[in-house]
Protein backbone atom coordinates (compact mmCIF):
# COMPACT_ATOMS: atom_id res chain seq x y z
CA UNK A 1 0.00 0.00 0.00
CA UNK A 2 0.97 3.61 -0.41
CA UNK A 3 2.70 5.64 2.22
CA UNK A 4 0.83 8.87 2.32
CA UNK A 5 2.56 11.22 4.66
CA UNK A 6 6.08 12.38 5.15
CA UNK A 7 7.29 13.34 8.61
CA UNK A 8 8.51 16.81 7.76
CA UNK A 9 7.13 18.19 11.03
CA UNK A 10 9.64 16.17 13.03
CA UNK A 11 13.13 16.86 11.77
CA UNK A 12 16.24 15.04 12.90
CA UNK A 13 17.16 11.38 12.93
CA UNK A 14 14.54 8.87 14.04
CA UNK A 15 14.62 7.77 17.69
CA UNK A 16 13.38 4.35 16.67
CA UNK A 17 14.30 2.93 13.29
CA UNK A 18 12.94 -0.43 12.18
CA UNK A 19 13.59 -2.02 8.81
CA UNK A 20 12.34 -5.33 7.46
CA UNK A 21 11.56 -6.72 10.91
CA UNK A 22 10.59 -10.37 11.06
CA UNK A 23 9.29 -12.17 14.12
CA UNK A 24 7.53 -15.49 14.30
CA UNK A 25 6.41 -17.93 16.95
CA UNK A 26 6.78 -21.38 15.42
CA UNK A 27 4.75 -21.36 12.21
CA UNK A 28 2.94 -18.18 13.18
CA UNK A 29 4.67 -15.36 11.29
CA UNK A 30 3.64 -12.30 13.28
CA UNK A 31 5.81 -9.60 11.72
CA UNK A 32 6.80 -10.04 8.07
CA UNK A 33 9.09 -7.18 7.13
CA UNK A 34 7.73 -4.34 9.24
CA UNK A 35 9.23 -0.85 8.85
CA UNK A 36 8.91 2.10 11.21
CA UNK A 37 10.52 5.44 12.02
CA UNK A 38 9.61 7.31 15.20
CA UNK A 39 10.83 10.90 15.42
CA UNK A 40 11.47 13.12 18.40
CA UNK A 41 8.28 14.55 19.97
CA UNK A 42 6.13 12.60 17.53
CA UNK A 43 2.99 10.64 18.43
CA UNK A 44 2.89 7.62 16.18
CA UNK A 45 -0.15 5.36 16.51
CA UNK A 46 -0.19 1.78 15.27
CA UNK A 47 -3.56 0.13 14.78
CA UNK A 48 -4.24 -3.42 13.83
CA UNK A 49 -6.50 -6.34 14.63
CA UNK A 50 -6.01 -8.45 17.75
CA UNK A 51 -3.15 -10.87 17.24
CA UNK A 52 -1.67 -8.81 14.43
CA UNK A 53 1.62 -8.41 16.29
CA UNK A 54 1.29 -4.90 17.71
CA UNK A 55 2.25 -5.82 21.28
CA UNK A 56 4.99 -8.12 20.00
CA UNK A 57 6.45 -5.16 18.13
CA UNK A 58 6.63 -3.11 21.36
CA UNK A 59 8.20 -6.04 23.19
CA UNK A 60 10.81 -6.38 20.44
CA UNK A 61 11.72 -2.69 20.84
CA UNK A 62 12.65 -3.17 24.52
CA UNK A 63 13.96 -6.68 23.84
CA UNK A 64 11.39 -8.50 25.88
CA UNK A 65 11.20 -10.55 22.68
CA UNK A 66 14.14 -11.21 20.36
CA UNK A 67 13.67 -10.46 16.69
CA UNK A 68 14.26 -13.12 14.02
CA UNK A 69 15.78 -10.79 11.43
CA UNK A 70 15.84 -7.17 10.29
CA UNK A 71 17.19 -3.92 11.70
CA UNK A 72 15.97 -2.51 14.99
CA UNK A 73 17.66 0.64 16.25
CA UNK A 74 16.60 2.60 19.32
CA UNK A 75 18.34 5.93 19.97
CA UNK A 76 20.90 4.91 17.36
CA UNK A 77 21.77 1.62 19.10
CA UNK A 78 21.29 -1.66 17.30
CA UNK A 79 19.16 -3.53 19.86
CA UNK A 80 20.07 -7.16 18.99
CA UNK A 81 23.80 -6.35 19.38
CA UNK A 82 23.61 -4.83 22.87
CA UNK A 83 24.75 -6.65 25.99
CA UNK A 84 22.50 -6.59 29.07
CA UNK A 85 24.17 -3.53 30.64
CA UNK A 86 23.90 -1.53 27.42
CA UNK A 87 20.30 -2.68 27.02
CA UNK A 88 19.44 -1.49 30.52
CA UNK A 89 20.77 1.96 29.61
CA UNK A 90 18.55 2.04 26.53
CA UNK A 91 15.59 0.85 28.59
CA UNK A 92 16.10 3.72 31.01
CA UNK A 93 15.40 6.06 28.07
CA UNK A 94 12.36 4.11 26.91
CA UNK A 95 9.26 4.01 29.10
CA UNK A 96 6.71 1.24 28.66
CA UNK A 97 3.09 1.55 29.73
CA UNK A 98 1.71 -1.96 29.91
CA UNK A 99 -1.83 -2.81 28.92
CA UNK A 100 -2.73 -4.06 32.39
CA UNK A 101 -0.66 -1.34 34.13
CA UNK A 102 1.67 -4.01 35.61
CA UNK A 103 2.00 -2.30 38.99
CA UNK A 104 3.87 -4.38 41.58
CA UNK A 105 0.96 -5.46 43.73
CA UNK A 106 2.95 -6.03 46.91
CA UNK A 107 4.35 -2.48 46.85
CA UNK A 108 2.73 0.86 47.63
CA UNK A 109 2.50 3.55 44.97
CA UNK A 110 5.61 5.21 46.44
CA UNK A 111 7.58 1.94 46.27
CA UNK A 112 6.34 1.32 42.71
CA UNK A 113 7.83 4.66 41.68
CA UNK A 114 11.00 4.14 43.72
CA UNK A 115 11.67 0.79 42.06
CA UNK A 116 12.95 2.04 38.67
CA UNK A 117 14.78 4.95 40.36
CA UNK A 118 16.80 2.59 42.52
CA UNK A 119 17.72 0.49 39.49
CA UNK A 120 19.16 3.58 37.80
CA UNK A 121 20.92 5.32 40.70
CA UNK A 122 23.56 6.89 38.46
CA UNK A 123 20.96 8.49 36.27
CA UNK A 124 18.95 9.76 39.27
CA UNK A 125 21.95 11.10 41.19
CA UNK A 126 21.39 14.54 42.69
CA UNK A 127 17.60 14.24 42.51
CA UNK A 128 15.55 14.34 45.69
CA UNK A 129 13.73 11.01 45.54
CA UNK A 130 10.68 11.96 47.58
CA UNK A 131 10.27 15.29 45.81
CA UNK A 132 10.51 13.66 42.39
CA UNK A 133 7.97 10.99 43.31
CA UNK A 134 5.53 13.61 44.59
CA UNK A 135 5.96 15.91 41.57
CA UNK A 136 5.51 12.99 39.15
CA UNK A 137 2.39 11.85 40.99
CA UNK A 138 1.15 15.42 40.90
CA UNK A 139 1.63 15.51 37.12
CA UNK A 140 -0.78 12.56 36.80
CA UNK A 141 -3.13 14.08 39.40
CA UNK A 142 -2.74 11.35 42.04
CA UNK A 143 -0.45 12.73 44.73
CA UNK A 144 -2.85 11.59 47.45
CA UNK A 145 -2.42 7.90 46.53
CA UNK A 146 1.27 7.81 47.48
CA UNK A 147 0.84 5.36 50.37
CA UNK A 148 -1.90 3.27 48.79
CA UNK A 149 -1.56 -0.25 47.43
CA UNK A 150 -2.50 -0.97 43.79
CA UNK A 151 -5.49 -3.07 44.91
CA UNK A 152 -7.00 0.08 46.44
CA UNK A 153 -6.92 1.92 43.09
CA UNK A 154 -9.42 1.92 40.23
CA UNK A 155 -8.42 0.81 36.70
CA UNK A 156 -7.96 4.40 35.53
CA UNK A 157 -5.90 5.30 38.60
CA UNK A 158 -3.67 2.25 38.09
CA UNK A 159 -3.06 3.33 34.50
CA UNK A 160 -2.11 6.83 35.71
CA UNK A 161 0.25 5.46 38.36
CA UNK A 162 1.81 3.17 35.76
CA UNK A 163 2.34 6.24 33.57
CA UNK A 164 3.91 8.06 36.53
CA UNK A 165 6.25 5.10 37.08
CA UNK A 166 7.19 5.33 33.41
CA UNK A 167 7.77 9.08 33.63
CA UNK A 168 9.90 8.99 36.76
CA UNK A 169 13.05 8.24 34.74
CA UNK A 170 12.13 11.03 32.29
CA UNK A 171 12.41 8.85 29.18
CA UNK A 172 12.86 10.15 25.65
CA UNK A 173 10.37 7.64 24.25
CA UNK A 174 7.22 6.15 25.78
CA UNK A 175 5.65 2.99 24.39
CA UNK A 176 1.94 2.67 25.15
CA UNK A 177 0.36 -0.76 24.84
CA UNK A 178 -3.39 -0.19 24.54
CA UNK A 179 -3.48 2.72 27.01
CA UNK A 180 -7.29 2.94 27.05
CA UNK A 181 -8.24 -0.73 26.89
CA UNK A 182 -10.63 -1.91 29.58
CA UNK A 183 -11.51 1.64 30.63
CA UNK A 184 -14.88 3.37 30.40
CA UNK A 185 -15.21 6.18 27.80
CA UNK A 186 -14.84 8.98 30.37
CA UNK A 187 -11.71 7.51 31.95
CA UNK A 188 -10.34 6.76 28.46
CA UNK A 189 -10.77 10.41 27.56
CA UNK A 190 -8.98 11.43 30.75
CA UNK A 191 -6.09 9.07 29.95
CA UNK A 192 -5.86 10.44 26.39
CA UNK A 193 -5.75 14.01 27.73
CA UNK A 194 -3.14 12.96 30.26
CA UNK A 195 -0.95 11.38 27.58
CA UNK A 196 -1.07 14.60 25.56
CA UNK A 197 -0.36 16.73 28.62
CA UNK A 198 2.52 14.52 29.70
CA UNK A 199 4.01 14.60 26.21
CA UNK A 200 4.04 18.39 26.24
CA UNK A 201 5.46 18.53 29.77
CA UNK A 202 8.16 15.88 29.31
CA UNK A 203 8.88 16.36 25.55
CA UNK A 204 8.70 12.66 24.78
CA UNK A 205 8.10 10.78 21.56
CA UNK A 206 5.27 8.28 21.84
CA UNK A 207 4.56 5.01 20.09
CA UNK A 208 0.98 4.09 20.84
CA UNK A 209 -0.72 0.82 20.07
CA UNK A 210 -4.47 0.90 20.20
CA UNK A 211 -7.78 -0.39 18.89
CA UNK A 212 -9.47 2.79 20.08
CA UNK A 213 -9.92 4.98 16.99
CA UNK A 214 -11.04 7.94 19.12
CA UNK A 215 -7.73 7.70 20.95
CA UNK A 216 -5.89 7.44 17.60
CA UNK A 217 -7.74 10.46 16.19
CA UNK A 218 -6.94 12.70 19.15
CA UNK A 219 -3.37 11.59 19.85
CA UNK A 220 -1.77 10.71 16.53
CA UNK A 221 0.47 12.87 14.39
CA UNK A 222 0.85 9.88 12.11
CA UNK A 223 -0.68 6.41 11.96
CA UNK A 224 0.41 3.03 10.70
CA UNK A 225 -2.09 0.29 9.94
CA UNK A 226 -0.55 -3.08 10.66
CA UNK A 227 -2.00 -5.89 8.55
CA UNK A 228 -0.41 -9.24 7.74
CA UNK A 229 2.70 -8.28 9.70
CA UNK A 230 3.61 -5.30 7.53
CA UNK A 231 2.81 -1.59 7.63
CA UNK A 232 -0.10 -1.88 5.22
CA UNK A 233 -0.48 1.86 4.98
CA UNK A 234 0.67 4.99 6.72
CA UNK A 235 -0.54 8.58 6.99
CA UNK A 236 -2.45 11.01 9.17
CA UNK A 237 -5.77 9.98 10.67
CA UNK A 238 -7.61 12.15 8.14
CA UNK A 239 -5.67 10.74 5.19
CA UNK A 240 -6.33 7.15 6.19
CA UNK A 241 -9.97 7.88 7.00
CA UNK A 242 -10.46 9.22 3.47
CA UNK A 243 -9.09 6.05 1.83
CA UNK A 244 -11.45 3.73 -0.01
CA UNK A 245 -9.34 0.59 0.53
CA UNK A 246 -11.76 -1.85 2.27
CA UNK A 247 -9.22 -3.25 4.75
CA UNK A 248 -8.31 0.25 5.85
CA UNK A 249 -11.90 1.47 5.80
CA UNK A 250 -12.85 -1.35 8.20
CA UNK A 251 -10.87 0.34 11.00
CA UNK A 252 -12.73 3.63 10.61
CA UNK A 253 -16.30 2.30 10.50
CA UNK B 1 3.41 -11.77 38.30
CA UNK B 2 4.08 -13.25 34.87
CA UNK B 3 0.38 -13.05 34.01
CA UNK B 4 0.01 -9.42 35.11
CA UNK B 5 3.18 -8.42 33.20
CA UNK B 6 4.95 -7.43 36.43
CA UNK B 7 7.97 -9.53 35.43
CA UNK B 8 8.11 -7.75 32.05
CA UNK B 9 7.81 -4.40 33.84
CA UNK B 10 10.72 -5.36 36.07
CA UNK B 11 12.86 -6.30 33.10
CA UNK B 12 11.99 -3.05 31.31
CA UNK B 13 13.03 -1.06 34.38
CA UNK B 14 16.48 -2.66 34.26
CA UNK B 15 16.03 -5.29 36.95
CA UNK B 16 17.01 -8.88 36.40
CA UNK B 17 13.77 -10.60 37.48
CA UNK B 18 15.58 -13.91 37.86
CA UNK B 19 17.90 -12.49 40.53
CA UNK B 20 15.23 -10.33 42.15
CA UNK B 21 12.44 -12.91 42.29
CA UNK B 22 13.85 -16.39 41.79
CA UNK B 23 17.14 -16.31 43.70
CA UNK B 24 15.58 -14.64 46.74
CA UNK B 25 12.69 -17.11 46.87
CA UNK B 26 14.90 -20.17 46.50
CA UNK B 27 17.19 -18.85 49.23
CA UNK B 28 14.17 -18.22 51.44
CA UNK B 29 12.73 -21.73 51.05
CA UNK B 30 16.18 -23.33 51.42
CA UNK B 31 16.94 -21.48 54.65
CA UNK B 32 13.50 -21.43 56.20
CA UNK B 33 12.39 -25.03 55.66
CA UNK B 34 14.96 -26.30 58.23
CA UNK B 35 13.64 -23.69 60.65
CA UNK B 36 10.15 -25.01 59.97
CA UNK B 37 11.38 -28.55 60.66
CA UNK B 38 12.87 -27.44 64.00
CA UNK B 39 9.63 -25.69 64.88
CA UNK B 40 7.64 -28.82 63.97
CA UNK B 41 9.99 -30.97 66.08
CA UNK B 42 9.64 -28.65 69.07
CA UNK B 43 5.86 -28.51 68.72
CA UNK B 44 5.80 -32.32 68.45
CA UNK B 45 7.87 -32.71 71.62
CA UNK B 46 5.84 -30.16 73.58
CA UNK B 47 2.61 -31.73 72.35
CA UNK B 48 3.79 -35.15 73.42
CA UNK B 49 4.73 -33.78 76.85
CA UNK B 50 1.27 -32.22 77.27
CA UNK B 51 -0.42 -35.52 76.44
CA UNK B 52 1.93 -37.42 78.79
CA UNK B 53 1.29 -34.83 81.50
CA UNK B 54 -2.47 -35.17 81.12
CA UNK B 55 -2.28 -38.97 81.25
CA UNK B 56 0.09 -39.28 84.16
CA UNK B 57 2.38 -37.37 86.42
CA UNK B 58 5.45 -36.76 84.25
CA UNK B 59 7.45 -33.64 85.05
CA UNK B 60 8.85 -31.43 82.32
CA UNK B 61 12.46 -32.14 83.42
CA UNK B 62 11.93 -35.90 83.47
CA UNK B 63 10.20 -35.89 80.11
CA UNK B 64 12.90 -33.92 78.35
CA UNK B 65 15.70 -35.88 80.04
CA UNK B 66 14.21 -39.09 78.71
CA UNK B 67 13.63 -37.61 75.28
CA UNK B 68 17.15 -36.23 74.97
CA UNK B 69 18.67 -39.50 76.23
CA UNK B 70 16.77 -41.52 73.67
CA UNK B 71 17.50 -39.28 70.71
CA UNK B 72 20.04 -40.60 68.25
CA UNK B 73 21.98 -39.28 65.28
CA UNK B 74 19.40 -40.57 62.76
CA UNK B 75 16.53 -38.90 64.59
CA UNK B 76 17.81 -35.36 64.26
CA UNK B 77 20.76 -34.61 62.01
CA UNK B 78 19.71 -36.26 58.71
CA UNK B 79 16.20 -34.80 58.88
CA UNK B 80 17.64 -31.35 59.53
CA UNK B 81 20.18 -31.59 56.71
CA UNK B 82 17.80 -33.00 54.15
CA UNK B 83 15.28 -30.25 54.85
CA UNK B 84 17.72 -27.81 53.16
CA UNK B 85 17.47 -29.92 50.00
CA UNK B 86 13.69 -30.16 50.33
CA UNK B 87 13.49 -26.37 50.60
CA UNK B 88 15.78 -25.86 47.64
CA UNK B 89 13.83 -28.23 45.39
CA UNK B 90 10.42 -26.84 46.43
CA UNK B 91 11.62 -23.28 45.77
CA UNK B 92 13.28 -24.21 42.48
CA UNK B 93 10.29 -26.07 41.05
CA UNK B 94 7.79 -23.47 42.29
CA UNK B 95 9.77 -20.59 40.80
CA UNK B 96 10.44 -22.36 37.52
CA UNK B 97 6.82 -23.28 36.96
CA UNK B 98 5.61 -19.86 38.10
CA UNK B 99 8.15 -17.98 35.98
CA UNK B 100 7.18 -19.82 32.81
CA UNK B 101 3.47 -20.25 33.48
CA UNK B 102 0.99 -19.68 30.66
CA UNK B 103 -1.06 -16.51 30.84
CA UNK B 104 -4.56 -16.59 32.31
CA UNK B 105 -6.02 -18.18 35.41
CA UNK B 106 -5.98 -21.62 33.76
CA UNK B 107 -2.26 -21.28 33.07
CA UNK B 108 -1.49 -20.26 36.66
CA UNK B 109 -3.66 -23.09 38.05
CA UNK B 110 -1.97 -25.65 35.82
CA UNK B 111 1.51 -24.34 36.74
CA UNK B 112 0.70 -24.51 40.49
CA UNK B 113 -0.64 -28.05 40.08
CA UNK B 114 2.39 -29.31 38.17
CA UNK B 115 4.74 -27.56 40.62
CA UNK B 116 3.11 -29.27 43.63
CA UNK B 117 3.21 -32.70 41.95
CA UNK B 118 6.84 -32.42 40.78
CA UNK B 119 8.04 -30.91 44.10
CA UNK B 120 6.29 -33.69 46.07
CA UNK B 121 7.88 -36.35 43.89
CA UNK B 122 11.28 -34.70 44.26
CA UNK B 123 10.89 -34.59 48.04
CA UNK B 124 10.23 -38.36 48.01
CA UNK B 125 13.28 -38.99 45.83
CA UNK B 126 15.54 -36.74 47.94
CA UNK B 127 14.19 -38.40 51.09
CA UNK B 128 15.01 -41.83 49.69
CA UNK B 129 18.57 -40.76 48.84
CA UNK B 130 18.96 -39.06 52.23
CA UNK B 131 17.85 -42.22 54.07
CA UNK B 132 20.33 -44.35 52.12
CA UNK B 133 23.17 -41.93 52.85
CA UNK B 134 22.30 -41.52 56.54
CA UNK B 135 22.11 -45.31 56.91
CA UNK B 136 25.68 -45.54 55.66
CA UNK B 137 26.81 -43.01 58.29
CA UNK B 138 24.76 -44.71 61.00
CA UNK B 139 26.33 -48.09 60.26
CA UNK B 140 29.80 -46.54 60.46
Amino acid sequence: MSQLQSHGNFPGPPLIEIRDLHKSFGDNHVLNGFDLDLYDKENLVIVGKSGSGKSVLLKCIVRLEDIDSGTLKVLGKNIPDLNNTEMDLVRSEVGFLFQGSALYDSMTVRENLQFPMRRHKERMRGQNEEQLIRSTLKSVGLEHTIDMLPEELSGGMKRRIALARTLILQPKIILYDEPTSGLDPITSKEIIELILRVQTQYNTASLIITHDMDCARVISNRMIILIDGVNYCEGTYQELDAMEEPRVKAFFK
Amino acid sequence: MRVTEQIDAMEVSGTNPFKYLVVTRIMATTLMLPVLVIMADVIGLVGAFLVENMKGDVSLALYFNRVINNLEFVDMVPSFIKSFFFGFSIGLIGCYKGYYSEKGTAGVGAAANVAVVIASMLVFVIDLIAVLISDIFYEL
